[in-house]
Order: structure tokens, then sequence, then C-alpha cells
């Protein structure tokens, strides 16, 4: 297309023939993301919902492509390889347990970008740009920067590089809210008077930097919701950044998977009985520790792997509830193995999933389906609750508050008015643990004291290999 | 208001409500699975990215939307791929056994 062609288009129609095929493309890619979550909702339909996201991410990168704001493509392409390069691996080669730091570590990708792209924004063009621009760039920054932080404190928590247990000191709200409050400020500040560029540093400092004490006080046990909130952000500065460009396929994308991180995020709060303020503020672990050394020596009843194997043999229905203990151990398979040597046996074979279990809102799930559990074994705690009293034996494998029924009980509890799986309703109540210690709540379990309560010391891995090693021993038939 | 702000607005609510719509239907089930596609979803500030990296504006803008690209591609990339290997796992009993 010749250059006066080009102008005498564009005085007609005010649009080229490229511009408007990049707008298709960009609502044929809208489309494609959102298919692509509707067909999430069922497990037959899935894989499909990630090939429509896929078509659309093609589209989008294509149309973007073909933008004429766009002019050198040496550097897009360099990067483009090294992205791919970082990408594949960390895909195909995680294992399934690892899979919440990951998706901690990328949330801090895809934040870093959005602050990149919003802070280079305001350098080139800070002078000139609307209110309105400039007030999206300020919401794409801050949630940007304090989301890359933040991920990476959650990374590294889950990794274990640094403690998972709370760190609290004294006015700490104080100090976070002042550090929020101040970046806020100068965000603010930076629309109105958009020449005062020396600033802006000020705020992606502080902005990183609360990303970072956000995150100190929050215990492993509140990483479901926080990883799920995390998500909610990224989400959230992608679409500041369409607010910013004025690109409707970046606010619909980003609105999308805004809506969803809160979406997860509310179920985790409400799975705990606690608010997000609660869960951002509260620094849960700490205050329930100092409370359980109180606690007086109580009695327990232990039995051996052979016992163990002996009685679920001898039962007809059996659930597993597995906790992020199973997730640490690796246990999946070997819980597999058991579950395949009492189906052959004819016992009834279940699973209760807490919406909490676990680091990541349905990590047990993955975990389970990786170790090739079909998924309609996998029952929801709302569904299974009322079956307990007719079931043999509860078998709980790494998991501890969540079966803990001081929470329906004991208001003094931290663990107060948490919905439970009713473990404790069964005939029978097995627990797979280490040793004695308080859940990570650091709340004293009292089903373990029960009558009925058999507690099965060791590693979970290694109990339940000794168990389905038992359960094959024996002849088989009961 | 000027309008394309106003468009934008309508825009934003009505995929954020479109959004609570879907997602709420997702099977608790896939709930991880969730997480990493709108992960790769929302690498779709990929576009900013690409813009920025490829517009030739600035030395250091060019240079911050390289760093930008790789970061979204590879969650663009890493995203799509680990949600389609967790959705693999998933699978019903094996049919007469």
């Amino acid at each position: 297309m010749s250059l006066l062609a080009t102008v005498a288009e564009e005085a007609v129609s005010g649009r080229t023939t490229v511009e408007n095929f990049i707008d298709f493309a960009y609502l044929i890619s809208a489309i494609g993301f959102i298919m692509s979550l509707k067909w999430l909702s069922h497990p037959s339909t899935a894989r499909k919902g990630v090939k429509a996201g896929e078509i659309g991410m093609l589209l989008a990168i294509i149309g973007t492509l073909m933008k004429h704001e766009i002019v050198e493509y040496r550097w897009i392409a360099i990067a483009l390889v090294i992205g791919a390069a970082g990408g594949v691996p960390l895909a195909l080669l995680m294992k399934m347990t690892a899979v919440p730091q990951r998706t901690a570590f990328s949330h801090a990708l895809g934040a870093l970008a959005a602050g990149l792209v919003g802070t280079a924004e305001f350098y080139l063009h800070g002078d000139t740009l609307s209110k309105v621009a400039l007030t999206a760039i300020g919401f794409e920054v801050v949630l940007g920067y304090l989301t890359f932080t933040g991920s990476l404190m959650a990374f590294g928590k889950l990794q274990g590089f640094i403690t998972g247990k709370p760190i609290l000191y004294p006015g700490q709200n104080f100090v976070n809210l002042g550090i929020f409050g101040a970046s806020v400020a100068i965000a603010g500040y930076l629309v109105v008077n958009p020449t005062a560029a020396h600033l802006f540093p000020w705020l992606i400092a502080l902005t990183l930097v609360f990303g970072v004490f956000l995150i100190i006080p929050i215990g492993g046990a509140d990483m479901p919701t926080v990883i799920a909130l995390l998500n909610g952000y990224a989400g959230l500065s992608a679409s500041a950044m369409g607010f910013a460009l004025d690109n409707k396929l970046l606010i619909i994308a980003g609105a999308l998977d805004g809506t969803s991180g809160l979406i997860l995020s509310i179920i985790m709060c409400k799975a705990m009985n606690r608010s997000f303020t609660n869960v951002l503020f509260g620094g849960f672990g700490a205050v329930a520790q100092s409370k359980s050394g109180a606690v007086e020596e109580r009695s327990v009843r232990s039995i051996s792997p052979e016992e163990t194997a002996q009685m679920l043999e001898n039962s007809d229905s059996v659930i597993i509830i597995p906790g992020y203990g199973m997730a640490v151990s690796q246990a999946q398979h070997k819980v597999r193995e058991l579950y395949d040597a009492l189906s052959k046996r004819g016992v009834d074979v279940r699973f209760a999933i807490h919406p909490v279990a676990g680091r990541m809102p349905g990590h047990m799930n993955v975990l389970l389906a990786e170790a090739d559990i079909p998924y309609d074994r996998l029952i929801d705690m709302d569904e299974i609750n009322s079956e307990f009293p007719q079931t043999d034996v509860a078998l709980v494998i790494g998991a501890n508050d969540v079966v803990n029924p001081s929470a329906r009980t004991d208001k003094t509890s931290p663990i107060y008015g948490m919905p439970i799986l009713n473990a404790d309703a069964a005939q029978t109540v097995m627990v797979v643990k280490r040793g004695m210690s308080a859940g990570f709540a650091g709340v004293e379990n009292d089903l373990f004291f029960m009558d009925k309560t058999m507690m099965l010391f060791g590693d979970a891995k290694g109990y339940i290999a000794d168990v389905v090693k038992e359960l094959s021993g024996v002849h088989a038939g009961h | 208001m000027d309008d394309s702000l106003t468009n934008s607005l309508y825009v934003f609510v009505l995929a954020a409500f479109l959004g609570y719509q879907v997602i709420s239907r997702v099977s608790v089930l896939l709930h991880t699975p969730l997480m990493s596609l709108t992960n790769a979803i929302a690498a779709i500030s990929l576009v900013g990215s690409l813009i920025l990296a490829g517009s030739a504006q600035a030395p250091y803008a060019t240079v911050m939307g390289a760093v930008a690209v790789a970061a979204s591609f590879a969650n663009v990339v890493g995203g799509f791929l680990i949600t389609d290997r967790m959705l693999k796992m998933f699978k019903t009993r094996e049919p007469a056994k």
C-alpha cells in the first residue's frame, strides 16, 4: 500500500484496513478467553478451554505485532525466545507438588511486566497523558509492583527459602498501612502533577517494600487465600494497563482474571470462616501458638501398619482426608496404591477434599489426579460431610486443622467457626501423623484423643507404603 | 468523563460480571488449573509489553519492554502448558474393570 493511498483511506474512514483487522483479531481473542474459562467448568471440556485460550492469545500476539507503532522486531524476537526458554521447562519439568510456588512465581513475572510497562509509559509520555491515563498507570504500577514482590515472598515461603511461619512485630499493621498510604499518596500527587517525575522512583520503591511487608505476617495455612488474591491483583494490573493504553482486550482479559482471583480468595476465606482483613492483618498461627503450650499431656492410642491394614481391609467404606502433609511427604502415589488395594477387596474408598487443604485452591485434587485417582472419587466437603456417620473408617493423611472438632465447639479457638470435615463422626478415625505437634494453627486437636481414634505415627509416605505391603502380603479376601 | 473512559468502564464492569458468572461455575476440582489458566490469560499484558519493546521510543523503554515481553511470554507459554498438563491427569475410572 503506498503512503498516499493509506493517507487517503485514513482520511475517509479514519482507520486503515490493518487497524480494522487488529481490532477484529482482538475481539475474537476476547471471545477465546471467555470460552476458555467457560469450558473449564467441567473436566470433560476443560482441555478444549486451554485450546480456546491459546488461540485467543495467538490472535492477540499476531494482532499486536501488526500494529504500526511496532517498528523494530529484534528485541521482541530475543525476548520471546528467552521467555519461551524460561516458560517451557517451568511448565513441563515442575513437580506437581511444586505447583503452588510455580503459581506464585508466575504471578510475580506477570506483575513485573505490568509494572515495567506502566513505568516506561510514565517516563515517556507522563507530561502529555490525560488524567485518566495517569490514574490507570498509577493503579497498574502500584498493583504491579506490590504483586511482584508479594508473589516473590509467597514463592520464597512456599519453596522454603523463607520461614513459612508468620513473622510479626509490634505496630506491624501501622507500618504496613503507613507505607501503603504513602505510595498511594505519591501516585495521587503524580496524577495531578505529572511533572514531579523525581517522585516516581519513590513510588516504585515504597510499593515494592509494601509487597514484601504484606506477605511477611502471612502463615502457610493462609497461602491459598493469598495466592488467589495475588492472582486477582495480577489480573487487575493487566486491566489497568488496558485503561492506560485504551485497549479493550486488556481490560476484558484482566477483568476476567481479576474476578477469578477475587472469587477464589473469597471461597478460601469462607472455608476458614475468616475475613480478608483478618487474613491480611491477623497473623494467625503466632497468636495461637502461645496458647497451645498450656495444654496438659493426654494419652492417645497408636497402632501398627499391620493392624491398620487389617482394620481397613475389614471395613466396607473408607473416606480418606488428605492434607498438606500428604503433599510434603509426596505420599500421593502410595495413597493411590492403597486405594487400588482396598478397591480390589471391595472396599468403597472416597476422598474428602476441604477447600483449604494444601497451599492453593484445588491443590489436593491436582495431586490425587496426578496419582491417577479417578476424579469422581474426590468429593467436596459440602457433599461428603453427611456421609461420615455411615462410614467405617475416616483416614486422615497429613491434615489437621480441617478435621479439628473444636472449630465447632470451642469459642476460644482461633479456628472457631471454620467449616470442617466431620471425620469425628465416622465409626473409626485413623490419623497418619509424624508426631503429636499441634496443627498449623497451633491448636490442639481433640480428634486425636477420642476413644475411636487410632494414631498412625510415621511419615505419611512410609507408613502408607507399609500398610500397602501388609495388604498385598495378606491373602486376598476377608 | 470522556467517551473513551466511559466505554472502557462499561467494558470493564460487564467483563467483571461475566467473569463472575463464568468462574462461579468452574468445578471445585479444577481450581488449581483455573489459577494457572487465568495466569496465562493475565499474561495478556504481553500486548502492552510488545508495543513498548518494538516502538523504539527510547533505549531504556525498549529494554524495559523486552524484559516485560520475556516475563509475560514465559507466563503465556508456561501457563497454558502446565494447565494442559494438569488437565490431562483428571480421568474418570477406566471403563469395565
